[in-house]
C-alpha cells in the first residue's frame, strides 16, 4: 500500500495496558486458552453501536491511562466508551472530549486519552475496521499466552494501527449515558462453599473486601477478613470459569477474570453472577467490595434484565 | 457415568464424575468431552475436562441451567467406546542449568539424582488434561517413591519448556509462567504452536507420553 493511501494511527504513547479486543474466543478452555475479549462487554457493545460497526468488530481497550494517538489519512470519526478523560488536538486547538460522542479526525489530528475516571477500562474505535489478524476467530490479544495480533503483546510506542476500511455512509451519533455503578457484587455460592467455617461463610457476606493492586485482566486479588478453610486448602485441579472466586491457601479471595488460567486447584467459595461482571471489572484497586448471595434462578433473571437494560441504552443512541 | 450435575455460577454446568484421580474416571471424562464436542450443540461456549470433572460453559441467552442439564443427562455413551490414544515422544535435557530443583528432589525423596532420573524416564505417562495455560499437559502417574509436594514458595517465572513433577503428576511448562512444580529438566520441543490453529497442542487428553533423555549438545541442535 502506498503511504499516501494509508489510513492509520501512530502511537505516541501506548498507555498502561492497551490491546485489541472483541467478544473473545470460545471452545478453547480444554487446551488452556481462556475467552479473553473486552472486559466490559456493555461498553464494548455501546461503542460498536455508536459507530454503526458490526457487533463483534475489534476495538482498542485501555486500562487506567490510555494511548496518545496521531492520525494520518482521510477524514474519519472516532468514539470512546467508558468513563474516560481525553483531549482532541487539532490545528484549531485543543478540546476536552466526551465519552459516547463521535468526533471527526483529520490528517495530523491527535487523540490523547489521559485516564479512565473511577473505573479501570475504556474503549476506543472508529467508523471502520482495524487491520488485525484473527486467531481462533478472534482478534483479542491475550498477553499472558501471547495470542493475538501484534504477536500477542500489548501496544507499544511507535506502533502503527492500520485502518483497512472506512464506513463512508456513517452518520455522527451520540448517547447520553453516565455509566452504571453497583453497590454489592452478587454471587452464587460455589461448589466448595462447605470447605469454609461457618464464621468465615458469614464474614464473606457481611464484611467488605478491598481490591488490591495485584489485579489485571487475569484476576482480581482481594484482601479482608481471612477465610478459614476447615477441609483442605487444595482441591484436585479442575476447570474454572470467569467470575469464580477461589480462596488461596493464605485465606484470601481471588476472582477469575477474562484472561484467567483455565484450571485451578483452590476451593471455590462463590461465583460472580453474569449480570454483575461488567461492573465488577470496572472497580479500581483500593475500593471495597461487598458480596451478596443470590439464587441461580434470580441470577438468570437478573442477566435477562441486564441485557434488556443494555438494549434499552442502545435504543437511545441518536 | 456422571454422578451429579451442579451449577458453577449461572453460566456453567459442573459435571462430577467422582472424587478419585485415576485413569478410569478420567477416561470417562474425556469420552464425554469428545462426545459433547462432536455434537456441536448451539450455545455451548466451552468444555473443560479435568481429572474427574467436566465443566460445560454456556451462553445464558440460549440455555438455562435446568434445560441444558436435562440435555446432558440424556446423553448416552457406550461403556466400550474406545478412546483414541497417541504415543508421543518428547526429548528432555537434564543439564544442571535446566534441572532447577534436582537437589531439592534428592533431599526430599532421599534418592540420588541418577536414580531419580532413571525412574522418571523409565515410565510412560498418561495425559489427564491440558490447560491452566495454553497447551500445558497434566501427566501421570509417578511411582509412589517419586512423589513430593510443590515448592513452598512458587517461582515467579518458570522457564518455558521446563519439565516438573509434583505429587503423582508431571507437566511441561508451555510458556514462561509462575509455578511451583519441582523442575527436573527442559524440553527443546515446542508443545504449543499458536500458528497451528487446527491442532495447536502437541499433547491432548488421553495421549501417552514417553520422555527420553538428551544431552545439552542434542538440546542445542534441536533448538537451532
Amino acid at each position: 500500500m502506498k503511504s499516501k493511501d494509508r489510513n492509520y494511527f501512530k502511537i505516541l504513547r501506548a498507555g498502561i495496558n492497551t490491546t485489541y479486543q472483541d467478544l473473545g474466543r470460545n471452545n478453547l478452555y480444554h487446551i488452556g486458552i481462556p475467552f479473553s475479549g473486552a472486559m466490559d462487554k456493555r461498553n464494548f457493545q455501546l461503542l460498536n453501536s455508536l459507530l454503526q460497526n458490526d457487533y463483534n468488530s475489534s476495538v482498542i481497550e485501555f486500562a487506567y491511562q490510555g494511548p496518545h494517538l496521531k492520525y494520518f489519512g482521510k477524514d474519519i470519526f472516532f468514539c470512546i466508551s467508558g468513563n474516560v478523560s481525553f483531549k482532541i488536538i487539532t490545528k484549531e486547538g485543543v478540546i476536552d472530549g466526551n465519552s459516547y460522542q463521535c468526533y471527526l479526525l483529520k490528517n495530523g489530528d491527535e487523540v490523547d486519552i489521559h485516564s479512565t475516571n473511577k473505573s479501570v477500562y475504556g474503549y476506543f474505535s472508529i467508523n471502520g475496521t482495524f487491520g488485525v489478524d484473527y486467531y481462533w476467530g478472534s482478534c483479542s490479544i491475550n498477553t499472558q499466552a501471547q495470542i493475538g495480533p501484534n504477536n500477542g503483546n500489548k501496544f507499544s510506542k511507535d506502533l502503527e494501527i492500520e485502518i483497512i476500511d472506512i464506513n463512508n455512509s456513517f452518520n455522527k451519533r451520540k448517547l447520553d449515558y453516565l455509566g452504571s455503578t453497583i453497590e454489592n457484587i452478587r454471587v452464587i455460592k460455589g461448589t466448595n462453599y462447605d470447605y469454609f467455617s461457618e464464621s468465615s461463610q458469614n464474614k464473606f457476606f457481611k464484611e467488605s473486601f478491598k481490591i488490591t493492586k495485584l489485579s489485571d485482566r487475569m484476576g482480581m486479588r482481594l484482601e479482608g477478613p481471612k477465610i478459614e478453610n476447615i477441609v483442605d486448602p487444595n482441591i484436585k485441579s479442575e476447570g474454572l470459569v470467569k467470575g469464580v472466586i477461589q480462596i488461596t491457601s493464605a485465606g484470601d479471595p481471588i476472582i477469575m477474570l477474562s484472561d484467567h488460567g483455565t484450571i485451578g486447584g483452590y476451593p471455590k467459595i462463590a461465583t460472580v453472577i453474569s449480570a454483575d461482571y461488567d461492573r465488577l471489572v470496572q472497580l479500581t484497586p483500593g475500593s471495597n467490595i461487598k458480596f451478596k448471595d443470590v439464587s441461580l434462578e434470580d441470577a438468570e433473571t437478573l442477566y435477562k434484565l441486564y441485557q434488556m437494560e443494555t438494549n434499552n441504552i442502545i435504543s437511545q443512541i441518536k | 457415568m456422571i454422578k451429579n450435575i451442579l451449577n458453577l455460577g449461572d453460566a456453567a454446568l459442573y459435571c462430577d464424575f467422582g472424587s478419585d484421580v485415576n485413569q478410569e474416571i478420567n477416561s470417562n471424562v474425556i469420552k464425554y468431552f469428545y462426545h459433547i464436542k462432536k455434537l456441536n450443540l448451539k450455545g455451548i461456549t466451552n468444555l473443560t475436562p479435568s481429572y474427574n470433572k467436566l465443566i460445560i460453559s454456556y451462553d445464558l441467552n440460549i440455555h438455562s441451567f435446568l434445560s441444558l442439564k436435562k440435555k446432558i443427562e440424556n446423553i448416552e455413551i457406550k461403556e466400550n467406546n474406545k478412546l483414541e490414544k497417541n504415543l508421543i515422544e518428547i526429548p528432555v535435557c537434564c543439564d544442571n542449568n535446566f534441572a532447577l530443583d534436582i537437589k531439592r528432589v534428592e533431599n526430599k525423596l532421599k534418592l540420588k539424582s541418577e536414580i531419580i532420573l532413571e525412574k522418571f524416564f523409565s515410565k510412560n505417562y498418561f495425559c489427564y488434561m491440558t490447560g491452566f495455560v495454553a497447551g500445558m499437559p497434566f501427566l501421570g502417574d509417578l511411582e509412589k517413591d517419586m512423589r513430593l509436594k510443590r515448592l513452598e514458595t512458587p517461582r515467579v517465572k518458570v522457564p518455558k519448556g521446563s519439565v516438573g513433577i509434583t505429587e503423582q503428576f508431571c507437566n511441561i511448562y508451555t510458556f514462561e509462567t509462575p509455578g511451583g512444580w519441582n523442575i527436573l529438566g527442559n524440553t527443546p520441543q515446542n508443545i504449543f504452536d499458536t500458528s497451528n490453529q487446527s491442532n495447536p497442542n502437541l499433547v491432548n487428553p488421553g495421549d501417552t507420553i514417553k520422555f527420553y533423555r538428551i544431552t545439552l549438545d542434542q538440546y542445542n541442535e534441536i533448538k537451532r
